[in-house]
Protein backbone atom coordinates (compact mmCIF):
# COMPACT_ATOMS: atom_id res chain seq x y z
CA UNK A 1 0.00 0.00 0.00
CA UNK A 2 1.32 3.50 -0.39
CA UNK A 3 1.77 5.92 2.41
CA UNK A 4 -1.30 7.15 4.32
CA UNK A 5 -3.53 9.89 2.71
CA UNK A 6 -2.78 13.23 3.16
CA UNK A 7 -5.66 14.17 4.56
CA UNK A 8 -6.26 18.29 5.41
CA UNK A 9 -9.54 19.60 6.27
CA UNK A 10 -10.40 22.58 5.35
CA UNK A 11 -13.55 25.33 6.00
CA UNK A 12 -15.71 26.34 2.81
CA UNK A 13 -17.38 29.69 2.65
CA UNK A 14 -20.14 27.69 2.14
CA UNK A 15 -23.21 28.86 4.82
CA UNK A 16 -25.48 26.09 6.22
CA UNK A 17 -27.69 23.70 4.44
CA UNK A 18 -31.13 22.18 5.33
CA UNK A 19 -31.88 18.51 5.62
CA UNK A 20 -35.11 17.39 3.83
CA UNK A 21 -37.43 15.25 4.51
CA UNK A 22 -39.83 13.10 2.60
CA UNK A 23 -41.69 10.28 4.73
CA UNK A 24 -44.93 9.29 6.61
CA UNK A 25 -46.41 12.06 8.94
CA UNK A 26 -44.98 10.58 12.19
CA UNK A 27 -41.19 10.43 10.86
CA UNK A 28 -41.92 13.75 9.74
CA UNK A 29 -43.58 14.58 12.83
CA UNK A 30 -40.30 13.26 14.85
CA UNK A 31 -37.83 15.00 12.79
CA UNK A 32 -40.08 18.25 12.97
CA UNK A 33 -40.13 17.71 16.65
CA UNK A 34 -36.08 17.56 16.41
CA UNK A 35 -35.54 21.14 14.47
CA UNK A 36 -35.11 19.63 11.36
CA UNK A 37 -37.97 21.64 9.42
CA UNK A 38 -37.86 24.64 7.84
CA UNK A 39 -40.62 27.51 6.14
CA UNK A 40 -39.31 30.08 4.29
CA UNK A 41 -41.19 33.29 3.14
CA UNK A 42 -43.11 32.15 0.42
CA UNK A 43 -44.13 29.10 2.82
CA UNK A 44 -42.33 26.63 1.00
CA UNK A 45 -41.12 23.93 3.42
CA UNK A 46 -38.95 21.91 3.22
CA UNK A 47 -40.29 18.13 4.23
CA UNK A 48 -42.96 16.83 2.46
CA UNK A 49 -45.56 14.39 4.16
CA UNK A 50 -46.32 11.30 2.41
CA UNK A 51 -50.10 9.42 3.35
CA UNK A 52 -51.71 6.98 0.86
CA UNK A 53 -53.42 9.68 -0.40
CA UNK A 54 -50.69 11.34 -1.89
CA UNK A 55 -50.19 10.84 -5.80
CA UNK A 56 -46.89 9.56 -6.86
CA UNK A 57 -46.64 12.43 -9.01
CA UNK A 58 -46.59 14.79 -6.19
CA UNK A 59 -43.76 12.99 -4.48
CA UNK A 60 -41.79 12.86 -7.81
CA UNK A 61 -42.00 16.69 -7.91
CA UNK A 62 -40.73 17.06 -4.72
CA UNK A 63 -37.94 15.00 -4.94
CA UNK A 64 -37.20 16.84 -7.99
CA UNK A 65 -37.80 20.15 -6.68
CA UNK A 66 -35.75 19.39 -3.06
CA UNK A 67 -32.65 17.48 -5.44
CA UNK A 68 -32.46 20.83 -7.30
CA UNK A 69 -33.12 23.52 -4.19
CA UNK A 70 -29.41 24.46 -3.32
CA UNK A 71 -30.22 24.93 0.37
CA UNK A 72 -30.51 21.59 1.04
CA UNK A 73 -27.45 19.18 1.81
CA UNK A 74 -29.65 15.65 2.97
CA UNK A 75 -32.89 14.38 1.54
CA UNK A 76 -34.13 11.48 3.62
CA UNK A 77 -36.71 9.88 2.41
CA UNK A 78 -38.53 6.80 3.47
CA UNK A 79 -37.77 3.79 1.99
CA UNK A 80 -41.07 2.74 1.06
CA UNK A 81 -41.26 5.96 -0.48
CA UNK A 82 -38.31 5.81 -2.41
CA UNK A 83 -39.57 2.23 -4.12
CA UNK A 84 -42.18 4.08 -5.59
CA UNK A 85 -39.70 6.24 -7.46
CA UNK A 86 -37.09 4.12 -7.34
CA UNK A 87 -36.27 5.04 -11.19
CA UNK A 88 -35.83 8.77 -10.37
CA UNK A 89 -33.44 7.52 -7.30
CA UNK A 90 -31.49 5.44 -9.56
CA UNK A 91 -31.02 8.08 -12.36
CA UNK A 92 -30.00 10.06 -9.76
CA UNK A 93 -26.39 10.50 -10.07
CA UNK A 94 -24.94 13.53 -8.20
CA UNK A 95 -23.07 13.96 -4.55
CA UNK A 96 -25.27 16.67 -3.76
CA UNK A 97 -28.08 16.24 -1.56
CA UNK A 98 -27.03 13.28 -0.68
CA UNK A 99 -30.02 11.31 -1.06
CA UNK A 100 -30.73 8.53 2.63
CA UNK A 101 -33.34 5.77 2.67
CA UNK A 102 -34.96 5.58 5.91
CA UNK A 103 -36.94 3.11 7.74
CA UNK A 104 -40.27 3.98 8.61
CA UNK A 105 -42.37 2.85 11.27
CA UNK A 106 -44.74 0.56 9.30
CA UNK A 107 -42.29 -0.78 6.54
CA UNK A 108 -39.03 -2.14 8.06
CA UNK A 109 -35.82 -1.72 6.40
CA UNK A 110 -34.65 -3.77 3.79
CA UNK A 111 -30.71 -2.87 2.86
CA UNK A 112 -31.81 -4.96 -0.47
CA UNK A 113 -33.55 -2.60 -2.47
CA UNK A 114 -31.25 0.62 -0.84
CA UNK A 115 -29.30 2.06 -3.85
CA UNK A 116 -26.18 2.83 -2.39
CA UNK A 117 -26.45 -0.04 -0.19
CA UNK A 118 -26.60 -2.23 -2.83
CA UNK A 119 -23.79 -1.14 -4.79
CA UNK A 120 -21.17 -1.34 -1.31
CA UNK A 121 -22.55 -4.75 -1.02
CA UNK A 122 -22.01 -5.58 -4.93
CA UNK A 123 -18.42 -4.11 -4.28
CA UNK A 124 -18.10 -5.92 -1.78
CA UNK A 125 -18.89 -9.78 -2.45
CA UNK A 126 -18.15 -9.90 -6.13
CA UNK A 127 -15.16 -8.02 -6.24
CA UNK A 128 -12.61 -9.15 -4.11
CA UNK A 129 -9.84 -7.35 -5.17
CA UNK A 130 -12.31 -3.67 -5.14
CA UNK A 131 -12.43 -0.93 -7.68
CA UNK A 132 -8.76 -1.44 -8.72
CA UNK A 133 -9.74 -4.47 -11.03
CA UNK A 134 -12.56 -2.80 -12.71
CA UNK A 135 -11.92 -0.31 -15.57
CA UNK B 1 -2.97 -4.81 -25.80
CA UNK B 2 -4.92 -2.05 -27.88
CA UNK B 3 -1.61 0.08 -27.64
CA UNK B 4 0.61 -2.37 -29.39
CA UNK B 5 2.17 -1.78 -33.25
CA UNK B 6 1.02 1.76 -32.72
CA UNK B 7 3.82 4.59 -32.66
CA UNK B 8 3.83 8.15 -33.44
CA UNK B 9 4.09 9.85 -36.49
CA UNK B 10 7.81 11.46 -36.17
CA UNK B 11 10.94 11.90 -38.08
CA UNK B 12 13.11 9.49 -36.57
CA UNK B 13 15.90 11.70 -35.71
CA UNK B 14 17.85 11.92 -32.86
CA UNK B 15 16.48 15.01 -31.55
CA UNK B 16 13.47 13.74 -31.59
CA UNK B 17 14.73 10.35 -30.01
CA UNK B 18 15.75 12.45 -27.20
CA UNK B 19 12.55 14.67 -27.17
CA UNK B 20 10.27 10.76 -27.01
CA UNK B 21 12.60 9.46 -24.49
CA UNK B 22 11.73 12.50 -21.95
CA UNK B 23 8.43 12.14 -22.57
CA UNK B 24 8.39 8.27 -21.72
CA UNK B 25 10.41 9.00 -18.31
CA UNK B 26 7.98 11.68 -17.68
CA UNK B 27 5.09 9.05 -18.56
CA UNK B 28 6.39 6.58 -16.44
CA UNK B 29 6.72 9.07 -13.29
CA UNK B 30 2.80 10.08 -13.92
CA UNK B 31 2.12 6.32 -14.20
CA UNK B 32 3.88 5.63 -10.74
CA UNK B 33 2.18 8.97 -9.00
CA UNK B 34 -0.87 7.67 -10.45
CA UNK B 35 -0.75 4.26 -9.41
CA UNK B 36 0.13 5.86 -5.90
CA UNK B 37 -2.95 8.33 -6.06
CA UNK B 38 -5.42 5.38 -6.67
CA UNK B 39 -3.91 3.17 -4.36
CA UNK B 40 -4.36 6.00 -1.73
CA UNK B 41 -8.21 6.79 -2.94
CA UNK B 42 -8.79 2.87 -2.33
CA UNK B 43 -7.46 2.75 1.22
CA UNK B 44 -9.91 5.34 2.03
CA UNK B 45 -12.53 4.12 -0.26
CA UNK B 46 -12.52 0.78 1.90
CA UNK B 47 -12.65 2.73 5.24
CA UNK B 48 -15.83 4.44 3.83
CA UNK B 49 -16.92 1.44 2.80
CA UNK B 50 -16.26 -0.65 6.07
CA UNK B 51 -18.34 2.71 7.68
CA UNK B 52 -21.01 3.11 5.81
CA UNK B 53 -21.99 -0.66 6.20
CA UNK B 54 -21.83 -0.60 10.27
CA UNK B 55 -23.64 2.87 10.21
CA UNK B 56 -26.43 1.67 8.15
CA UNK B 57 -27.07 -1.07 10.14
CA UNK B 58 -26.96 0.89 12.96
CA UNK B 59 -29.82 2.98 11.59
CA UNK B 60 -32.20 0.79 11.68
CA UNK B 61 -32.07 0.33 15.80
CA UNK B 62 -31.81 4.31 16.35
CA UNK B 63 -34.93 4.99 14.18
CA UNK B 64 -36.99 2.28 15.50
CA UNK B 65 -36.27 3.61 19.06
CA UNK B 66 -37.02 7.40 17.93
CA UNK B 67 -40.50 5.31 16.65
CA UNK B 68 -40.65 4.10 19.62
CA UNK B 69 -40.44 7.26 21.34
CA UNK B 70 -42.55 9.45 18.99
CA UNK B 71 -45.09 6.57 20.07
CA UNK B 72 -45.22 6.91 23.37
CA UNK B 73 -44.77 11.07 23.57
CA UNK B 74 -48.55 10.54 21.47
CA UNK B 75 -49.67 8.39 23.37
CA UNK B 76 -48.87 10.70 26.53
CA UNK B 77 -49.64 13.99 25.32
CA UNK B 78 -52.59 13.09 22.74
CA UNK B 79 -52.39 12.47 18.96
CA UNK B 80 -53.28 16.00 18.44
CA UNK B 81 -49.11 16.96 19.37
CA UNK B 82 -48.51 16.35 15.72
CA UNK B 83 -50.37 19.49 14.36
CA UNK B 84 -49.17 21.34 17.11
CA UNK B 85 -45.75 20.39 16.18
CA UNK B 86 -46.44 20.87 12.38
CA UNK B 87 -47.76 24.34 13.37
CA UNK B 88 -44.71 25.64 15.08
CA UNK B 89 -42.41 25.17 12.14
CA UNK B 90 -41.23 27.99 11.92
CA UNK B 91 -36.82 27.86 10.44
CA UNK B 92 -34.88 25.04 11.04
CA UNK B 93 -32.46 24.46 14.20
CA UNK B 94 -30.68 21.65 13.41
CA UNK B 95 -28.51 22.55 10.06
CA UNK B 96 -25.82 20.84 8.20
CA UNK B 97 -22.55 22.43 7.23
CA UNK B 98 -20.45 21.05 4.08
CA UNK B 99 -17.01 21.00 4.68
CA UNK B 100 -14.57 19.88 2.38
CA UNK B 101 -12.07 17.36 3.28
CA UNK B 102 -9.29 16.82 0.73
CA UNK B 103 -7.58 12.84 0.18
CA UNK B 104 -4.77 12.85 -2.40
CA UNK B 105 -6.61 15.69 -4.54
CA UNK B 106 -9.86 14.75 -4.13
CA UNK B 107 -12.09 16.83 -2.33
CA UNK B 108 -14.95 14.91 -0.48
CA UNK B 109 -18.08 16.44 1.03
CA UNK B 110 -17.98 16.14 4.72
CA UNK B 111 -21.43 17.15 6.74
CA UNK B 112 -21.51 18.55 10.23
CA UNK B 113 -24.85 19.23 11.66
CA UNK B 114 -24.99 22.02 14.11
CA UNK B 115 -27.59 23.34 16.35
CA UNK B 116 -28.59 26.70 15.57
CA UNK B 117 -28.87 28.72 18.81
CA UNK B 118 -32.58 30.07 19.08
CA UNK B 119 -35.67 29.31 20.66
CA UNK B 120 -38.29 27.17 18.75
CA UNK B 121 -42.06 27.47 19.72
CA UNK B 122 -41.96 23.78 20.09
CA UNK B 123 -39.66 24.13 22.73
CA UNK B 124 -43.49 24.86 24.93
CA UNK B 125 -44.73 21.93 22.74
CA UNK B 126 -46.47 19.10 25.58
CA UNK B 127 -46.17 21.76 28.82
CA UNK B 128 -49.62 20.70 29.79
CA UNK B 129 -49.62 17.18 29.37
CA UNK B 130 -46.27 14.91 28.38
CA UNK B 131 -43.66 17.12 28.46
CA UNK B 132 -40.88 14.48 29.52
CA UNK B 133 -41.86 11.87 27.02
CA UNK B 134 -41.78 14.90 23.90
CA UNK B 135 -38.57 15.75 25.32
CA UNK B 136 -37.40 12.36 24.84
CA UNK B 137 -38.59 11.93 21.93
CA UNK B 138 -36.87 14.79 20.68
CA UNK B 139 -33.35 13.88 22.02
CA UNK B 140 -34.31 10.08 20.32
CA UNK B 141 -34.94 12.02 16.50
CA UNK B 142 -31.94 14.60 16.96
CA UNK B 143 -29.58 11.64 17.64
CA UNK B 144 -31.34 10.24 14.30
CA UNK B 145 -30.20 12.97 13.06
CA UNK B 146 -26.80 13.38 13.77
CA UNK B 147 -26.43 9.46 12.54
CA UNK B 148 -28.30 10.23 9.44
CA UNK B 149 -26.11 13.26 8.23
CA UNK B 150 -22.50 11.14 9.28
CA UNK B 151 -24.41 8.24 7.11
CA UNK B 152 -24.77 11.11 4.38
CA UNK B 153 -21.44 12.31 4.63
CA UNK B 154 -20.23 8.74 4.23
CA UNK B 155 -22.43 8.33 1.15
CA UNK B 156 -21.29 10.95 -0.46
CA UNK B 157 -18.00 10.68 0.29
CA UNK B 158 -18.36 7.01 -1.20
CA UNK B 159 -20.24 8.42 -4.53
CA UNK B 160 -17.30 10.94 -5.12
CA UNK B 161 -14.34 8.38 -4.17
CA UNK B 162 -15.97 5.47 -6.59
CA UNK B 163 -16.21 8.48 -9.16
CA UNK B 164 -12.47 10.03 -8.61
CA UNK B 165 -11.38 6.16 -8.53
CA UNK B 166 -12.84 5.37 -11.52
CA UNK B 167 -11.18 8.58 -13.60
CA UNK B 168 -7.81 7.95 -11.54
CA UNK B 169 -7.90 3.85 -12.84
CA UNK B 170 -8.37 4.97 -16.35
CA UNK B 171 -6.02 7.39 -16.38
CA UNK B 172 -3.54 4.46 -15.01
CA UNK B 173 -4.46 2.05 -18.00
CA UNK B 174 -4.30 4.50 -20.31
CA UNK B 175 -0.80 5.78 -19.29
CA UNK B 176 0.29 1.58 -18.72
CA UNK B 177 -1.60 0.02 -22.49
CA UNK B 178 -1.42 3.14 -24.79
CA UNK B 179 0.81 5.97 -23.96
CA UNK B 180 3.78 3.76 -22.63
CA UNK B 181 3.95 0.97 -25.52
CA UNK B 182 3.57 3.91 -28.07
CA UNK B 183 6.23 5.55 -26.50
CA UNK B 184 8.36 2.37 -26.65
CA UNK B 185 7.24 2.01 -29.77
CA UNK B 186 8.16 5.02 -31.33
CA UNK B 187 11.49 4.96 -29.68
CA UNK B 188 12.90 1.41 -30.79
CA UNK B 189 11.51 2.70 -34.44
CA UNK B 190 13.77 5.45 -34.24
CA UNK B 191 16.46 3.59 -33.16
CA UNK B 192 15.96 0.91 -35.85
CA UNK B 193 15.59 3.51 -38.36
CA UNK B 194 18.98 5.37 -37.21
CA UNK B 195 20.56 1.87 -37.32
CA UNK B 196 19.61 1.60 -40.80
CA UNK B 197 21.15 4.66 -41.63
CA UNK B 198 24.18 3.97 -40.01
CA UNK B 199 24.37 0.91 -42.35
CA UNK B 200 24.17 2.25 -45.34
CA UNK B 201 26.52 4.47 -44.65
CA UNK B 202 28.82 2.43 -43.18
CA UNK B 203 28.16 0.30 -46.70
CA UNK B 204 28.84 3.39 -49.30
CA UNK B 205 32.32 3.98 -47.43
CA UNK B 206 33.11 0.49 -47.75
CA UNK B 207 31.98 0.90 -51.69
CA UNK B 208 33.82 4.28 -52.40
CA UNK B 209 36.66 2.30 -50.06
CA UNK B 210 36.40 -0.61 -52.65
CA UNK B 211 36.17 1.89 -55.65
CA UNK B 212 39.09 4.13 -54.86
CA UNK B 213 41.19 0.59 -54.09
CA UNK B 214 39.97 -0.62 -57.15
CA UNK B 215 40.92 2.62 -59.31
CA UNK B 216 44.15 2.99 -57.79
CA UNK B 217 45.33 -0.81 -58.54
CA UNK B 218 43.84 -0.26 -62.18
CA UNK B 219 46.13 2.87 -61.92
CA UNK B 220 49.02 0.51 -61.12
CA UNK B 221 48.14 -1.94 -63.58
CA UNK B 222 48.58 0.84 -66.22
CA UNK B 223 51.64 2.43 -64.90
CA UNK B 224 53.15 -1.34 -64.97
CA UNK B 225 52.07 -2.19 -68.42
CA UNK B 226 53.34 1.19 -69.66
CA UNK B 227 56.59 0.72 -68.20
CA UNK B 228 56.41 -2.73 -69.45
CA UNK B 229 56.03 -1.54 -72.99
CA UNK B 230 58.70 1.34 -72.78
CA UNK B 231 60.57 -1.90 -71.78
CA UNK B 232 59.90 -3.93 -74.37
CA UNK B 233 60.13 -0.61 -77.03
CA UNK B 234 63.22 -0.02 -75.42
CA UNK B 235 64.19 -3.68 -76.22
CA UNK B 236 63.24 -3.17 -79.50
CA UNK B 237 65.28 -0.54 -80.27
CA UNK B 238 68.60 -2.49 -78.73
CA UNK B 239 67.80 -5.37 -80.41
CA UNK B 240 66.84 -3.99 -83.51
CA UNK B 241 69.58 -5.51 -86.43
CA UNK B 242 68.03 -8.97 -85.01
CA UNK B 243 64.69 -8.25 -85.78
CA UNK B 244 64.92 -6.56 -88.75
CA UNK B 245 67.39 -9.13 -90.41
CA UNK B 246 64.36 -11.58 -89.74
CA UNK B 247 61.64 -9.60 -90.90
CA UNK B 248 63.09 -7.78 -94.05
CA UNK B 249 62.92 -11.28 -96.02
CA UNK B 250 59.38 -12.07 -95.15
CA UNK B 251 58.49 -8.49 -95.92
CA UNK B 252 59.33 -8.45 -99.12
CA UNK B 253 58.46 -11.83 -99.85
CA UNK B 254 54.35 -10.75 -98.79
CA UNK B 255 54.94 -7.58 -101.30
CA UNK B 256 55.39 -9.63 -103.90
CA UNK B 257 52.64 -11.26 -103.22
CA UNK B 258 49.81 -8.99 -102.87
CA UNK B 259 51.01 -6.83 -105.51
Amino acid sequence: MAAAPATSVQGTARTSSLIAIIADEDTVTGFLLAGVGNVDLRRKTNYLIVDSKTPVKAIEDAFKEFTTRDDIAVLLISQYIANMIRFLIDSYKKPLPAILEIPSKDHPYDPTHDSILSRVKHMFSSDPAGPIGRG
Amino acid sequence: MSGSGQRLNVVPTVTVLGVVKARLVGATKGHQLLKKKSDALTMQFRQILKRIVQTKESMGDIMKSASFALTEAKYTAGDNIKHIVRENVQSATIKVKAKQENVAGVKLPKFEHFTEAGESKNDLTGLARGGQQIQLCRSAYVKAVELLVELASLQTSFLTLDEAIKTTNRRVNALENVVKPRLENTISYIKGELDELEREEFFRLKKIQGFKKREVERQRKKKFEEDQVAEIDWEKTHTKGFGSDLLVPEAQKDEDIIF
